[in-house]
């Protein structure tokens, strides 16, 4: 046992964990967030992304103990958050869920797409979504709800 | 390891029917390159580093490997520093994809480094995976170990006992393993600059975006310091292939398909099979997407 110290949505998080426990079975089974999903656990399909020091990864493929001093969050630590809101709004509007399996890894990676490619077309959503796997929608909700968010805030 | 195990790892053609949940290891973050190799040199065979664990994630997940001890590097700030000369960009071994894609690095090639970074894997995966890792990790189909490869990179490599540098054209020793010793570690990847009249083409052949190359090939023509390769990537040796790509660059539109249709068959791919022909087609695009 190894212990860890690093900060989950917002607050000092210090446990003792076995090295070979990964982030996604830490924050579900230890810490009991059980919104981020594992659907693979090699890295393919992206239910488990979560956001690790403001970047998204798999939590499936990083082991706990790497992120010793990290700061954390998964998508109940975007409860609050001004960019979530708006995606949270706008895939309701698009019908960009049905069962919801794939949506917390799709808001995270959305989240990302919003904040670090401001100017993406639906090309460029595409290209970016290639990582979130999604065996409802067929992804035109899901496009379309991010494309509306990124026109939201372009416009002043 | 066997060439199928590269497939699993990936998951291709494989549905998890055994566990899923990585076997007990132990884990240390030394705090400087020394640190780990004095680990990798005590640990023999059993520890392994683990930088992005991008690509070792899957293999513990899958168990297909199962070190005793994995010695984390990602964070050793030796190993994620980026420096350029007059004659080359040095990234640590530590350098993220998503570093590469986001033009931390200047870029030797034109562009081509950011160009490539983008088409591997996923965001999410580029914010972890190393070029570092990449290379060890020795996927015949991985883009860095195929660029890296055309460009004439060189790895720079230690242990305890001493350092060395190694030809990224000769890492690979066959599917998921390479020449470095097992107490080696690569610290950084040393790639020549290309002049600013160079001319670079590159074509990825996949399916879907951010997956595994089924075929890569790429090509260089860059006069001014008489360079002038070609690449035909994921071989079934598992090593890139590269070769002298003057003939290919100075013959006429009509007389390419002969050459191109040789140079793949010079990798190691018999003519007439979809092997050959994805590559032969690959290597056109390169060509087109010369500029
Ligand atoms: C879903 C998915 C899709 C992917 N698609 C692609 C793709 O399209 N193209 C592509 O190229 N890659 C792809 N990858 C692999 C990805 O690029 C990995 O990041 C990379 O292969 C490994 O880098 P890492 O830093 O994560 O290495 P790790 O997983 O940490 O390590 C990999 C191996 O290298 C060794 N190692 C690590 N660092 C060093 C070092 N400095 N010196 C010596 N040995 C070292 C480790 O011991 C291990 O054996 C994909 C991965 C996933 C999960
Ligand atoms: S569970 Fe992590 S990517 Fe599928
Ligand atoms: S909503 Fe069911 S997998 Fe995406």
């Amino acid at each position: 046992m190894k212990t860890l110290k690093f900060t989950l949505n917002g607050e000092s998080v210090c446990r003792s964990v076995e090295p070979r426990t990964h982030l996604a079975d830490f924050v579900r089974g230890d810490q009991g967030l059980t919104g981020t999903n594992i659907g693979c656990e090699h890295g393919v399909c992206g239910a488990c992304t979560v956001e690790i020091d403001g970047a998204p990864a798999r939590s499936c493929l990083t082991f706990a103990v790497t992120c010793e001093g990290a700061d954390v969050r998964t998508i109940e630590g975007l409860r609050d958050d001004p960019v979530m809101g708006q995606l949270r709004e706008a895939f309701n509007a698009e019908h960009a869920l049905q069962c919801g399996y794939c949506t917390p890894g799709m808001l995270v990676t959305a989240r990302d797409i919003v904040l670090r490619l401001p100017d993406a077309d639906e090309a460029r959503v595409r290209h970016e979504l290639a990582g979130n796997l999604c065996r409802c929608t067929g992804y035109t909700g899901i496009v379309r709800a991010i494309l509306s968010v990124l026109v939201a805030r372009r416009t002043p | 390891m066997p060439h199928h195990a590269a497939s699993i790892a990936r998951g291709v053609g494989h549905s998890a029917s055994g566990p899923v949940k990585a076997p007990a290891f132990d884990y240390e973050r030394p705090v400087d390159v020394d640190g780990a190799l004095r680990l990798l040199a005590e640990g023999g065979d059993d520890a392994k580093l683990i930088a992005g664990g991008q690509s070792l994630g899957p293999l513990l997940n899958l168990r297909l490997a199962r070190p005793a001890l994995l010695i984390d590097v990602r964070m050793l700030d030796e190993m994620r520093e980026i420096s350029a000369s007059d004659n080359a960009v040095v990234l640590g071994a530590a350098v993220t994809h998503a570093r590469i894609e986001d033009g931390n690095a200047p870029d030797p090639a034109g562009g081509l480094l950011r160009y490539v970074a983008r088409g591997i894997a996923y965001r999410a995966v580029r914010n972890r995976g190393t070029i570092g890792g990449s290379l060890a990790h020795a996927d015949p189909a991985a883009d860095w170990v195929n660029l890296m490869a055309l460009l004439d990179a060189t790895l720079i490599v230690r242990s305890t006992a001493a350092e060395r540098t190694i030809a990224a054209v000769d890492l690979v020793a066959g599917p998921l393993s390479t020449v470095l010793a097992a107490d080696e570690m690569i610290v950084a990847v040393r790639i020549p600059k290309l002049s600013g009249s160079a001319r670079v083409g590159w074509f990825k052949f996949n399916r879907k975006p951010g997956e595994f190359a089924e075929a890569i090939c790429g090509i260089v023509d860059d006069p001014e310091r008489d360079v002038r390769r070609l690449l035909v990537g994921v071989t079934e040796s598992g090593s890139p292939h590269v070769a002298d790509g003057a003939e290919l660059l100075s013959a006429p539109p009509d007389a390419r398909d002969g050459i191109i249709t040789a140079a793949v068959a010079g990798a190691g791919f018999r003519c007439g099979t979809y092997k050959h022909q994805v590559r032969a087609v690959s290597l056109r695009r390169a060509m087109d997407a010369l500029r």
